[in-house]
């Protein structure tokens, strides 16, 4: 083979590789009949969470004739001690979850990925501190994190959506802190360098983008964990306020009626149950579809 | 080379003073960024304004940051924690009773999780690509997915509701332990037989695995006394790290189940806003993890001959 043809066979293969390394990872993702079903559930959930005002009644319309009704074609999922329909209340609940949890992991992400940049970056005292302080978050188990937090800051949206982020801070400084270590070694960071780069510029054309996968694979999966946290304050009556239809807050007030009626705490957990299986699915089908090597060790 | 094991040991414990004082320090700042009169808050709403006033004074509430953070960290040391807003007992007695139940709780979730995790993520590995493999980690999937609180309650209904085998909640005997410690093992049992799969999976690629094999050894003898050797090995650091989810699921399981633990303490605190409770609870939950953490990098390095400590 001529240095001339090996040049443009590598051309040709930059180019082309670039789009269907995409494709072949969604390939792969979907290939995947575990991850598929997840993405499916997820769909339909969403869905329905986004589409709820045009399905359903109103969520908190009280009627004292059909209070702790069984299910049944009326009701198909029952009603609650006031009378509430609990398939509208569920279906709404997913709002308020998706929201949390969503708004959680973004908080969470813009906190986390420009320390943990800095500090892989910077090296030397900052990383030091830095990581000290990562080490201080992570003393405390995540829940409890969280829960200590909403004791400081008192319930409502507003307040679990800071507790869980801050709880998930930690993940991300040290997942892009350890990409960055790796990445500012390379030898094209190198290159970059002596072409006259300067810091931002490599921190935000390459560093970044490298962390990107790791990242994405670590959402996912954060999504499920931040909804599940939420979840868990608001069933110790902690989280979001009732009346809003939070499925763990629902979960808890259910407990009180669960000796005679099973439906209120059980379709508001399997909701959670059901959103956090296929984030996780999601979650793990995308580590395996974009980091080959990764997936083939688990 | 067994000399530098007892530098290790200490380098690790004096590495751990550090992270236990950052805990004093932060719970101390977080309980001061709640607006409000910190002494009132301590006091609780029922005190008096002169109560009020001897516990400002007291507690040296008048005095400068650094001087308050020295004196409450000379207390804590010294195990005073402080009354209760609410009862007016002293927090560390009410630690104490409740920590009996929890540990109790823990220990047994722990024990139970690496007894079934193992043995599934063992089946799992043996078992690898056939319907065995598959059921395992679709239910380790469900263990790491299904919300421990409502675990908990789909358990209560049909053992202690429907079928009546064991108590729905309380405590006091053996029996009302069953459920709580099922409940709450279901996360780690999870992950422990994840890990053991993975890990086993790995080791049985070794060339050493080969060479037992090829010595005739039949395929059972080769997991159990050669393969899962190696493989425990990062079992052993999840198993470690699992203790703070664990520590997390205690305080919804202890909700549900009405088990009498610091975890559903904490909660009615929090409720109560009793502050200096709930302060004390957190010290001790984070103290909890640090050293479980540390143990396990320690046990870490005695399973493992193959680290380097230095």
């Amino acid at each position: 083979m001529s240095p001339s043809t090996r040049a443009s066979d590598t051309d040709k293969g930059v180019r082309s590789t670039i789009p269907s390394a995409g494709r072949s990872a969604w390939d792969r993702l979907r290939r995947r009949r575990t991850a598929a079903a997840g993405l499916v559930v997820l769909g339909m959930l969403l869905a329905s969470s986004l589409a709820a005002p045009l399905l359903m009644g109103d969520p908190d319309a009280v009627d004292f004739a059909a209070v702790l009704q069984s299910p049944s074609p009326a009701h198909p999922l029952g009603t609650d001690q006031l009378g509430r329909d609990l398939l509208t209340r569920v279906i709404y609940g997913g709002r308020i979850s998706f929201l949390i949890g969503a708004l959680a992991v973004l908080l969470a992400l813009a906190a986390g990925i420009p320390v943990g940049v800095i500090s892989g970056y910077a090296g030397g005292t900052v990383d030091l501190l830095v990581q000290r302080g990562v080490d201080l978050l992570l003393a405390f188990p995540g829940f409890l994190l969280a829960l200590t937090l909403i004791a400081v800051l008192g319930v409502g949206v507003t307040n679990v959506v800071v507790s869980v982020a801050v709880a998930a801070i930690p993940v991300y400084v040290r997942l892009v802190r350890g990409a960055t270590l790796v990445i500012r070694e390379q030898t094209y960071i190198e290159a970059a360098r002596a072409l006259g780069a300067g810091d931002r510029a490599i921190i935000l054309r390459h560093v970044l983008p490298n962390c990107l996968t790791p990242v994405i694979v670590q959402s996912t999966l954060q999504l499920g964990a931040a909804i599940l946290t939420a979840a868990g304050l608001g069933f110790l009556g902690l989280g979001v306020r009732p009346p809003t239809p939070e499925w763990g807050t629902m979960l808890g007030e259910g407990q009180t009626y669960l000796l005679s009626y099973w439906f209120i705490a059980t379709f508001p957990g399997l909701a959670i149950f059901l959103v956090v299986m296929a984030f996780n699915l999601v979650g793990d089908g995308l580590r395996d579809a974009l980091d080959p090597r990764a997936g083939a060790r688990g | 080379m067994r000399a530098p094991l007892g530098r290790y040991v200490v380098r690790r414990l004096l590495y751990a003073l550090p992270t236990l004082l950052g805990v004093t320090l932060a719970v101390f700042l977080l309980v001061r960024l709640i607006p409000g009169d910190p002494a009132r808050l301590i006091a609780g709403l029922l005190a008096s304004d002169d109560e009020v006033q001897r516990l400002r004074v007291e507690l040296g509430l008048d005095r400068p940051m650094p001087e308050q953070y020295a004196r409450f960290l000379a207390s804590v040391l010294a195990g005073n924690f402080g009354l209760s807003a609410v009862t007016r007992t002293p927090v560390i007695e009410e630690i104490g009773i409740r920590m009996r139940a929890t540990l109790t709780l823990a220990v047994t979730s722990t024990a139970l999780a690496v007894a079934a995790g193992l043995s599934a993520g063992v089946l799992a590995a043996a078992y690898h690509n056939t319907a065995v493999d598959y059921a395992v980690m679709m239910a380790a999937l469900g263990g790491v997915s299904v919300p421990v609180f409502w675990l908990g309650i789909m358990l209560m209904l049909l053992f202690a509701v429907h079928l009546h085998w064991v108590p729905a909640g309380g405590s006091g005997t053996p029996a009302h332990l069953i459920l709580p410690a099922v409940t709450l093992a279901a996360f780690s049992t999870a992950i422990v037989a994840r890990m053991t799969r993975g890990s086993l999976l790995e080791t049985l690629n070794l060339d050493f695995v080969r060479t037992a094999r090829a010595k005739g050894i039949g395929e059972g003898a080769v997991i159990i006394r050669h393969a899962l050797r190696n493989a425990l090995i990062p079992v052993v650091t999840v198993v470690g790290l699992q203790f703070g989810t664990l520590l997390g699921g205690a305080v919804l399981t202890e909700t549900t189940f009405a088990w009498p633990g610091l975890g559903r303490l904490l909660v009615s605190a929090i409720t109560a806003r009793d502050y200096p409770v709930i302060q004390g609870i957190v010290i001790v939950f984070a103290a909890m993890f640090v050293v479980v953490n540390l143990v396990t990098d320690l046990l870490y390095v005695a399973v493992d001959p193959r680290i380097r400590y230095g």
